[in-house]
């Protein structure tokens, strides 16, 4: 009975890690191409310290909000029902993911752009040197431009992963954890590869990334919206083992189905940047 | 505040990039918290019922987009 017990959470556990690695990677690639944009062209130094300043803001909102997460399920410290809880995450997390998977499914079918980090690097590159900023300031100053693109780039892209982590974290202390270390891991990786290749992350296959962790988050966001609403599992939490077998196979098989054509109907922002 | 501004469209967009696909999501959640409480205790078609409605709505979404796609020139 343990040992079950065990490998159930160890299953909650490894599937919240990766999920949670696999959505951030997509956040910290989409910033990298950013902050090398804003550094090839204005300067590497203030360009990091921007990136930097906004990690240890992040870092600091994490240190605030984590803890007050941890004590909402497990010690009943607060007033809000835990079911209320699962059920408000649940509803941000499907919306976040069925966004994804609606979106990593257009892309596969090939009626929307495909996101292309190189083009995503040249624009960005190309709108800071013909800004009107100030022109480059000496070596020993620091470039307040390229600092403040880089802070908000980091900043916002950081955001979406904090809401990611608490978001998968949302379904048990336990799981904030994992979590964690899923969003950590991708940090890692990202700045890793951007510090040894500086150059844009083309190769990374981020609408395969998408297409995946939109699977995850939608199983993941039925799940604790379910047991918000005190539905009876079959299976338990190994529902979302089914769940995610589910979706998965609903998105492969609208992906032929919507037929390979280039479509021209304006979308909302730039799409393929996004 | 420029910032507040772009922070708070960039959260927004997180979770509503075509609209009627986000309210077709809220209206079958609202719906499901209405019904599922009355159900019967544990009942088992709850869960693969809420799964449905969450994929017949991306489903629509994504073959409307579609058709949008071959009626336009």
């Amino acid at each position: 009975m343990n040992l079950g017990l065990g490998h159930l959470e160890a299953t909650r556990m490894g599937t919240t890690l990766v999920a949670s690695f696999l959505a951030s990677l997509v956040e910290c690639v989409e910033a990298l191409t950013v902050v090398l944009a804003v550094g090839s062209v204005r300067g590497w130094r203030s360009a990091l310290a921007g990136a930097a300043a906004a990690l240890v803001l992040l870092a600091a909102i994490v240190a605030a909000i984590g803890p007050l997460l941890l004590r909402i399920p497990l010690h009943g410290l607060t007033r809000i029902p835990f079911p209320m809880v699962q059920l408000t995450a649940g509803t941000l997390i499907l919306l976040f993911g069925l966004r994804w998977l609606r979106k990593a499914i257009l892309r596969a079918a090939g009626l929307i752009a495909m996101h292309d980090e190189e083009a995503a690097f040249a624009k960005n590159a190309s709108a800071i040197r013909n800004t009107d900023a100030v022109a480059l300031p000496v070596a020993t100053s620091l470039d307040k431009f390229a600092f403040t693109a880089a802070f908000n780039i980091t900043m916002l892209e950081g955001l979406e992963v904090v809401f990611i982590v608490i978001a998968f974290g949302a379904g048990g202390a336990t799981l904030l954890l994992p979590a964690s270390l899923g969003a950590v891991a991708a940090l890692l990786v990202v700045a890793g590869a951007g510090f040894a290749l500086h150059r844009p992350l083309a190769r990374v296959p981020e609408n395969t990334l998408k297409f995946i962790a939109g699977v995850l988050l939608s199983a993941f966001g039925t799940f604790w919206v379910g047991e918000g609403m005190g539905i009876a599992w079959t299976g338990s939490d190994l529902a979302i083992l089914w769940l995610i077998a589910a979706y998965l196979g609903v998105a492969l098989c609208l992906v032929p189905l919507c037929g390979r054509r280039e479509c021209s109907i304006a979308w909302r922002g730039d799409d393929a940047l996004d | 505040m420029r910032w507040i501004k772009s922070i708070a469209c960039e959260i927004y967009g997180l979770f509503v990039d075509d609209g009627s696909f986000a309210v077709a999501i809220l209206v079958w959640l609202g719906l499901a918290v209405a019904v599922v409480p009355r159900a019967a205790a544990g009942a088992r078609w709850a869960g693969p019922a809420l799964f449905a409605g969450l994929a017949a709505i991306l489903i629509e979404s994504v073959l409307r987009f579609a058709r949008g796609c071959r009626r336009s020139p």
